[in-house]
């Protein structure tokens, strides 16, 4: 393994929506496999993107069940890549941005996620080795 | 020299600003700096041959090293074998390489 980084990462797109979620999604699983340590900020509309309550559901207009759908969720994709990184021995840390959560209802999210505010961003930023802002349009 | 990756996720399609990566990459490769930039989501669509290629082969020419996303492109339906002179497909682990080697980066 190359020499293990600290890398953060700054999103705000929320889940199911765009293909910067996903993009983001990749990355970090990249990351964690590669033994680096990891920081989330997740703000405004990706506090959801850990939600505890997102659910599979079927699709009738393909006439699908739950099941055969296998509906992908973004907080089932966050519990393997910190599951991955707990394995290796890594560092995962993801903060909500409290605020975003609490004006969206959304403080239900999965174990291992905090609640934090930007400031947690700017210090993981200067405590990281490098980091990506993917910024929203 | 600094190593600046520029990531682009916007198409020339849809977005009117995608020029922004190609002034920056161009003047920062003038500068002397080592620029990668690397097409995902939609913004590989112009790495296939068509009205906005031209652009990328001549930023190519003027040194910018052109990677896209081979994810994105299989989403797609794009082959990496008739992707446009000066782009070759790679793999998303060239952002990650690129963060812990020490890389300038910039999400547009």
């Amino acid at each position: 393994m190359a020499e293990r980084k600290t890398l953060t990462f700054a999103v705000m797109d929320p889940p199911f929506e765009t293909a910067r979620s996903t993009t983001l999604l990749r990355l970090l699983d990249i990351a964690v496999r590669r033994g680096h340590n990891i920081n989330v900020f997740a703000y405004e509309g990706a506090v959801y993107l850990p939600f505890a309550l997102q659910k599979a559901h079927p699709n009738p207009a393909h006439g699908r069940n739950a099941e055969e759908e296998n509906h992908v969720l973004t907080k089932d994709l966050i519990a393997a890549v910190m599951a991955t990184a707990e394995r290796a021995g890594t560092k995962f840390d993801w903060v909500n941005c409290g605020m975003c959560v609490d004006e969206r209802g959304a403080d239900q999210a999965i174990p291992g996620v905090r609640r934090g505010s930007p400031a947690d961003l700017l210090k993981m930023a200067q405590e990281s080795d490098n980091t990506l802002v993917i910024g929203t349009r | 020299m600094s190593h600046y990756l520029l990531i682009e996720s916007r198409d020339p399609f849809d977005s009117p600003d995608t020029g922004f990566v190609h002034d920056l990459s161009r003047k920062l490769v003038e500068g002397g700096h080592e620029v990668t930039v690397f097409l995902v989501q939609n913004g590989v669509l112009p790495a296939r041959p068509c009205i906005h290629s031209a652009a990328l082969t001549s930023l190519a020419q003027a040194g910018v090293k052109i990677l896209a996303d081979d994810f994105s492109l299989r989403e797609r339906g794009i082959a990496a074998s008739s992707l446009i002179q000066g782009v070759r497909a790679a793999a998303l682990d060239v952002v990650i390489d690129g963060m812990a080697g020490g890389a300038k980066l910039i999400w547009h």
